[in-house]
């Protein structure tokens, strides 16, 4: 009886303490969107999202920075999503399971996931700016210096690099759920692998190719540290034109104004502004890409 | 020839209304579609090879002798910047790291003489990189002065604090959250827990720094009452709560990959419902949690933003929680905007990132190879 007793005690502690640690993780991610809302809901309005920073950036809008984060993931995207979405259908339709080919090239694409993004932003700098970008300029402009400093097409490629392992998972999980029965009937009524991939299982795939654009996407909006040194610059005063112009990000942005900014009280409104806006991107995007994965698992057991 | 009396045999057969059906027709759009979609799954593995080949490339430079920068009027010009990383930090914190530098004043005046040597002529990479590759297994990072130091000693004690504090406080509270999740929630609570989680493996590192930064630390400070706002302490848990989704993913999936037939057998013995998790499930489980907690490790030291943010950016070398500390990928970030390219300096930071590769390399071997066919081997019970 005694001992019954106390066993149940440990079990209501053990269940106790783990519940206690979720509820701990549920509730720093409460407290830290909460504070992150509160701090700057007052200072989102239309003005703040579509105007230029002004007075050394303590006043004025988030425009040129929301703008360079589209473009830079829009840039990321047309270059990350093809060789992602090829890459995991050679790991499905072609490779076979076990073979050393995909065996190792899964552990390249795990390996890539896993790289620390700074080395992402040391690699851009070394392969795009200082070797791709010099010899073009030396062999093409005569060294004239356009392609071989930082700008949004290095920063881009270098940040579709890193979102290109978050493409092939997600495609990759959406390959698998075309059912094998699809493709049989497709090669029986005399259609080739080539023609079966194309008009059977890409169609069958393509939210799960949308997944991961977003979740790519997410990603790309919110990394910082890999284009830190390949594009991105603290203020420009126009647009990023061409692909050769340095760019504003918001996350850079916020990093900046936090660290580098003379007057870290002066601009704190603007500060919590601009990481609720990313924020809130990140949130809606991710959240888009749950349901779509949601969708893509439940039509799996279906 | 043969080609040409194949392609005859071909247009024969089909002319004549047959069709080996037992032979593959050969397309060539079939046989490019296959080509090119093989190569570019090979891109990955290039991407790999590439990366640790420029990397290290860009690096290689301290190591060879024979290099000529014109290294000295760099130093100069980047001397006006060295109060940029008292910034960063906070007002006490100021005061430490001047310090530092008065102490590395000293010792050039003192070795004056042979710093003049040096901007006489310019030209003397030899003496340059040796020293520099010479510094390096020093403590002192003192990239920025007359007589540059590049002791990264001190920034890799930095970096494994910071990485300890953070599995201290992560590692605990995702493998009880996920061995809640894996066996004791209901359903509801379930689809509560796991996309909150979900959710914060979205949240950019920038605002988890932001947050550490402009929240957290105030927040802490009151509580612990230590000197310095920014420390690795602040930054440890900040990135600690970068690495929880990383760990809960892997432990939750490796809880729930562990069979049923496990938890039946442990339940009919007589076993209850947290004996059967905390003494069945998660034992078989560990070699799964091992490497979450591998991946977890790789996640924080690699950490470049938070890093930056909140654990204060000083090269200090102590074992005390609450200094500020700068890590190996905060070094990267923040010196490699400011640095002449081609420099000492930038090849060093280049080295630094080198080993940061090697590390994260290493660390997800190990979790792939070792730790899988460890958990592999151990459910099916052999």
């Amino acid at each position: 009886m005694i001992k019954s007793f106390k066993r149940n005690i440990k079990g209501i502690l053990i269940e106790g303490m783990t519940l206690s640690a979720a509820l701990l993780i549920i509730a720093i991610v409460v407290v830290m969107v909460t504070v992150i809302v509160i701090g700057g809901k007052d200072q989102i309005s239309w003005e703040f999202l579509t105007s230029f920073p002004e007075d050394g950036m303590t006043k004025g809008g988030i425009f040129p920075a929301i703008y360079g984060t589209a473009l830079l993931v829009i840039i990321m995207s047309v270059a990350a999503v093809p060789f992602g979405t090829i890459t995991a259908i050679y790991l499905t339709e072609y490779a076979k399971e076990n073979s050393i080919i995909a065996k190792t090239i899964r552990f390249a694409v795990r390996t890539l996931a896993v790289i620390p993004s700074i080395i992402y932003g040391l690699f851009g700098l070394g392969f795009f700016i200082k070797f791709v970008g010099t010899n073009v300029d030396n062999t093409f402009l005569g060294g004239h210096l356009k392609w071989g400093q930082p700008n949004i097409l290095w920063a881009s490629l270098t940040m579709a690099l890193l979102t290109l392992p978050v493409v092939i998972v997600s495609v990759e999980e959406a390959l698998k759920t075309v059912p094998r029965d699809l493709r049989a009937a497709s090669l029986a009524l005399g259609a080739t692998k080539w023609q079966t991939i194309w008009k059977v299982v890409i169609p069958g795939s393509i939210s799960g190719i949308m997944t991961g654009t977003i979740l790519a996407v997410s990603r790309g909006a919110g990394e910082v540290a890999p284009i830190l040194f390949t594009g991105v610059a603290y203020y420009v005063a126009t647009l990023p034109t061409s692909f050769s112009d340095q760019f504003m990000v918001l996350g850079y942005h916020i990093y900046v104004m936090t660290t580098q900014s003379a007057n870290v009280d002066k601009t704190m409104p603007i500060q919590f502004g601009t990481t609720l806006v990313l924020l809130a991107l990140t949130f809606i995007l991710n959240i888009s890409a749950i349901i779509l994965r949601y969708r893509i698992r439940k039509k799996k057991t279906d | 020839m043969t080609k040409k009396t194949k392609k005859a045999k071909q247009s024969e057969l089909t002319d004549s209304g047959l069709i080996d059906i037992t032979k593959k027709k050969f397309r060539w759009s079939e046989y490019l579609a296959e080509k090119i979609i093989k190569g570019t799954a090979f891109l990955s593995i290039t991407i790999i090879v590439l990366i640790f080949f420029f990397v290290f490339r860009e690096s290689m430079p301290i190591f060879s002798t024979a290099k000529a920068t014109a290294k000295t009027e760099a130093a100069m010009e980047n001397q006006a910047e060295q109060e940029t990383y008292g910034d960063v930090t906070d007002k006490p914190k100021v005061e430490d790291t001047q310090e530092t530098y008065g102490e590395v004043k000293d010792v050039s005046a003192t070795a004056d003489s042979t710093s003049e040597a040096y901007s006489v002529s310019a030209g003397s990479g030899f003496d340059d990189n040796q020293t520099a590759l010479k510094s390096i297994l020093t403590k002192d990072w003192v990239p920025v002065s007359q007589k540059p130091r590049y002791g990264i000693f001190s920034l890799i004690i930095g970096t494994f604090k910071v990485t300890i504090i953070s599995m201290l406080f992560a590692a605990p509270l995702a493998i009880m959250a996920a061995l809640y999740t894996a066996s004791f929630a209901g359903k509801r609570l379930k689809e509560i827990i796991k996309p909150t989680i979900e959710m914060l493996a979205g949240f950019p590192s920038v605002v988890i720094g932001f947050f550490a930064l402009m929240v957290m630390a105030t927040f802490l400070q009151e509580i612990f009452h230590y000197d310095t706002r920014l420390n690795s302490f602040v930054g440890g848990i900040a990135m600690g709560i970068a690495a929880i989704p990383i760990i809960f993913t892997i432990t939750e999936d490796a809880l729930t990959a562990v069979p049923k037939t496990f938890k039946e057998a442990s339940l009919a013995l007589g076993a209850s419902k947290w004996q059967t998790a905390f003494f069945v499930i998660l034992p078989a489980a560990t070699p799964g949690i091992f490497a979450a907690v591998l991946l977890g490790i790789g996640r924080v030291f690699g950490e470049t933003m938070i890093a930056l943010m909140a654990t204060g950016n000083a090269a200090q070398m102590d074992l005390n929680p609450f200094t500020s500390v700068r890590t190996l990928a905060a070094t990267i970030g923040a010196e490699m905007a400011e640095v002449v390219f081609g420099d000492t300096h930038y090849n060093v930071l280049f080295l630094i990132g080198s080993l940061l590769f090697i590390f994260t390399f290493i660390l997800n071997a190990i979790a792939e190879f070792y730790v899988k066919g460890k958990l592999m081997k151990r459910i099916q019970g052999k």
